[in-house]
Parts: structure tokens; sequence; C-alpha cells
């Protein structure tokens, strides 16, 4: 839309006094994760660090390196099965119609929403049960499960907007409804394949309940638990803990940075219709 | 679509374990918890002694409870307010080309892409009475003694701890809606807008007349998806500022939380988790038949 200049001017200075106020927690972070013990000042936390060091990065690191790996290894399984399973059963709620599909697939939907406490007790109680609790294998069945209705929305809408005939001509073809699955719309799903990737790492790496509530062992907790925990101890100085939160952000604020399309995509995804 | 019997035969057969195994985890587990909260289990054994709304009536009796939901009502009404009027504005700022625009959403956005206990982390520093934005205020010469977070004042039911807590929520989120709002104008037809300039329509009358109509249902699915975030507000505030002097920051999520697996209170835990159910499902269930009434 097109407007004068005096409009355009009063924009320009909005814009960036916003985005001053969006930097301004991340230049506090930045600015005392940089510095060095002996600069750490109750008074001086705004002001710009004087000699710049890693030695609060390198004490972070230290602290969360076996927690980031845990995190890796939670979210590359869970990521997979979300793609492998949410895109079956988008594909059978977007074209297959049978009875009660679309009070199923509610009734799928709702289970997003819910508030995770209301299955917290049976969910230790059940994986204490199958002897999943405590471990990490128990955390990655939790948002492989938890994590379906999310993907398999995701995939229902992207496959709802693929023609009827596109998949009846693969029928006519010889194709039974499994052929055309994997022959025809698998290979043209790639775009909701990494809209799926990148929605379940972002909140998978991020979750804190779920991780909180089934890893006790702190050599087996992801890395939000661990920075938790490493901020709740008042002796740690602030620079190790800032430290410590700009590690935790990097791995998803590079996937933002990077593939930043496909995840505003998922982001928009997540109000139910596609 | 047209599908042979067969194959449909197939899809549910498919489809029949998956779904087992999906609602055994959600509705089993809501029945079982609900089932809980009936009981007086509130040690480490489990005691499946029923004792019907015993556990609902105590925890509407306890003050913590009648607060947390309290805070609840004032930090989702806030939440969303500054949410989607900032939202609408920075998206407004963005449709109107500004140079720079991908630049300008790109920074507006990363907040969202941040784990909660991160945001929580840093924002704590920042509201901290001591070195936090205090320690600014009197380094430029004024007299800061508000005590944010730790704050135990309130107006008319409106714990003032609140703020820091609406403030970094707001800054995380503000970003969706501004993505959601967005994405509704650039749907926008062209024409339409220049027409309206060529009619001589100055651009409030375009805002009110055109863009605000528009943005309307949009505005509905927003604060749905923003309503159940706040609902449920849990890692934020856990990270942030625990349940605070009083339980002046206080959520039935840290509640909760602290009665079920440090207290090991399990039968009123679950009383909280059900109530905390009920709430979302007043907002979400109506949203989602409305969507899915409409299909087939």
């Amino acid at each position: 839309m097109k407007t004068g200049t005096i409009s355009k001017i009063i924009k320009y200075a909005l814009a960036i006094f916003a985005v001053l106020c969006f930097l301004f927690p991340l230049y506090i972070v930045v600015n005392n994760s940089l510095k060095p013990f002996s600069e750490v000042r109750i008074s001086e936390m705004w002001l710009p660090a004087q000699n710049p060091s890693l030695e609060g990065f390198i004490e972070a690191f230290s602290k969360l390196s076996q927690n980031m790996k845990n995190s890796f290894l939670l979210v590359i399984p869970v990521c997979i099965f979300s793609i492998v399973f949410g895109s079956v059963l988008g594909f059978i709620f977007a074209k297959v119609k049978f009875r009660f599909s679309n009070v199923l697939f509610a009734l799928v939907v709702f289970g997003m929403f819910i508030p995770y406490q209301s299955i917290l007790i049976p969910l230790v109680r059940s994986m204490n049960a199958i002897q999943l609790y405590g471990k990490l294998s128990g955390l990655i069945v939790t948002h492989i499960v938890y994590g379906l209705p999310i993907s398999s929305l995701m995939f229902r809408n992207y496959y709802a907007k693929i023609p009827d005939e596109l998949v009846e001509a693969g029928m006519i073809d010889g194709l039974r409804l499994w052929g055309v699955f994997t022959k025809i719309v698998i290979p043209i799903s790639l775009p909701t394949m990494v809209v799926v990737l990148i929605w379940q790492f972002t909140s998978v790496w991020n979750d804190f309940l779920f991780a909180v509530v089934l890893t006790q062992r702190p050599s087996i907790q992801p890395i939000t638990v661990a920075l938790q925990n490493l901020a709740g101890t008042q002796v740690i100085e602030w620079n190790v803990q800032m430290a410590g939160a700009l590690i935790a952000a990097l791995p998803t604020l590079f996937v933002y940075i990077f593939l930043g399309k496909y995840f505003i995509q998922g982001l928009l995804s997540g109000s139910v219709k596609g | 679509m047209y599908c042979p019997k067969k194959d449909v035969r197939l899809a549910v057969m498919i489809l029949f374990p998956l779904l087992a195994l999906l609602f055994l985890f959600i509705y089993g587990f809501i029945i079982w918890s609900l089932r809980v909260s009936f009981t007086d289990w509130n040690g480490i054994l489990p005691n499946m002694t029923w004792v019907g709304l015993n556990n609902y009536k105590l925890l509407f009796a306890s003050q913590r409870f009648q607060t947390d939901l309290r805070n609840t009502f004032f930090f989702t009404l806030f939440f969303i307010a500054i949410c989607i009027i900032g939202g609408f504005f920075l998206s407004y700022l963005l449709y109107s080309k500004l140079k720079g625009e991908s630049f300008l959403r790109t920074i507006y956005l990363f907040p969202l892409s941040l784990s909660f206990v991160v945001t929580g982390v840093l924002w704590r520093w920042i509201f901290s009475p001591e070195v936090g934005l205090n320690s600014l205020l009197r380094m430029i010469g004024f007299k800061a003694e508000f005590g944010w977070f730790t704050s135990t004042h309130s107006i008319g039911g409106f714990n003032v701890a609140l703020i820091a807590l609406i403030i970094a929520a707001t800054w995380q989120y503000m970003g969706y809606t501004m993505a959601m709002f967005l994405a509704g104008l650039r749907g926008i037809p062209d024409q339409l807008i220049e027409s309206a300039q060529i009619d001589g329509a100055g651009e409030f009358a375009i805002i009110r007349k055109i863009i605000l109509p528009i943005i309307k249902p949009i505005t509905f699915s927003a604060m749905i998806v923003l309503g159940h975030v706040s609902l449920k507000i849990f890692d934020l505030a856990y990270a942030m500022t625990g349940k605070g002097p009083a339980f002046v920051t206080d959520f039935p999520g840290l509640f909760m939380f602290e009665t079920t697996f440090r207290g090991n209170h399990y039968a009123e835990g679950a009383a909280i988790s059900i109530m905390m159910l009920i709430l979302v499902a007043v907002v979400i269930v109506p949203y989602l038949y409305l969507t899915f009434k409409g299909e087939d």
C-alpha cells in the first residue's frame, strides 16, 4: 500500500523502535555472557563488556554439553517418527472418507490443545510400568505420541490441496491406495516434511514440562532442564547463566534464521485451518 | 474422492492401532486423571479410596488456587490484548512496504523460536529488583524501588508482579499474531486499496473500512491460540519467577506440578489438572466444533 512521505517517516521510526525493543534482551544476554567473572558486578549489567572473554561460554558449555547431546538424541528420532506417522495419518484423513472420519480427526486435533498436566500422572505411572520412566527412550515415545496431532494436521492440510483426480488417476493406472501414497503422494510431500521437521525440532527442543517430569538423572536430562538447574542455583555467576541460555537457544535460532519460511508456515498451521 | 471398499478397509486397519495408542494417551489418561482426582491418593503409595468431589472442594477453598485463577484471568487478558494490538501494529508497518521488510520480520519473530526457559532466565535478570532495570534507572538518577515480580502490590485483584511476566510473554508471542495478521493483509487485493485511495479515502479510513473487517476472523483464531497458551502457562513462570511471595506469580500449572511431583499429593494435583483441562476445553471445543462442522 502506498502512503505519504510523513507517514513513511513515522513508520520507519516506529519500526526501528520496535526492533530495539525486541533486540534489547538479546543485547543483555550477549553482553553479559561475554564478560569475564571479574567484571560481573551488580551495578554494571547494562554497561558493555570491557574485556570480552569466552570464560562464561567455556564454563557453560562444559556444564551443558552432555545435555545438548541428550537433546539431539531426543529430537532426531522424534522428528523422523513424526514425519512417518504424521504423513500416514494425514493422508488417510485427507483422502479416504469413512464414517466418523471427521469426528475422529477433531478428537485427534483436540490432543494438541490439552494441558499436558492433565495426563502427567497416568503418563508417569505407565512409563514406570513399561520401565521407560527416567530414560531418554520414555521421553522420545512421549514426544512422538503427543506430537502426532500437530504433525498429522499439517500433513492433512497439505494433502487436502492435492486434487482428487491425481489420486484417482493413479488408481486407474492400477495402483492401490498404498501404492498411490508411496509412489505419488510421498514424492510431492517434501515441503510439508520440512515444515513438520522444523516444527517438531523446535517444540521438542524447547519442551520443559515432559522433560522435567520424566527425566530425573542429570546425565540424561535435555538442555532446557539443565539450563533451568544451572540458572536456579544462586551461586552460579550470571555470565555463565547468560552464556548457557545462549547455547541452549542457538540450535533453534539457527533453524529459524536459515529456514524461517518453513518455520512461519508451521506456525500458521497451528491454528487448525490450513 | 472415490476409493474402492478394499482400500478403505486397509486404511482403517492402518489407522486403528495408531489412533488406539493416541486416544489411550489422550483420553484414556484424562479419564485416569479424573479417576485419581476423586480419590484420597495423597502420598507416594496409590490409595484409591473414593472421596467424591472432596479434592475439588478443598481446592476451591484454598487461597492459593483462588489466587491462581485470578492470575490466570489477568495474565490471559493482558497477554492476548497486547499481542493482538501490538501484532496488528507491527504487521501493518510491514504491510506498508518499508525497506528491509524481511529483516524487520525476522527480528520481530525470532523470540518465538526460543524456549520459555531461555526467555524466563533472560527476563528474570532484567526485572531482578537489585540488578535489572532498577539499576539502570538508578544509574540515570531515578530512585527505583519497584519490586517487579517480587512486588506484593495488588490493584483490584491484579497482582502487579504479573507485569514482568506479561512483558516477557508478549515479547515472545507478539511475532506470532504479527505473522498471522500479515498473512491476512497479504491476501487483500492491491486494486481494492488503490481504488479506495482514488476515491479519496485516507489511511485511517482504509484501515477502518477495509483492513479491520478482513482481520476480524484472524483475530478470533489468534485469540484462541494465545488463550490456550496462556491458560496452560507453566515453563515461563517456573523459570522466571516461581510462585512468588504470597503466590503473586503463581498459576495452576505451577501449583499442579509442585503439588504432584514435589509434594506427592497426587489426588489434589489431578484435581488441579482437570480444572486446567476444563478451562482450556471451554475455549477449544467450540472452536474445533465450528472448524470441523463446516467440512464434508
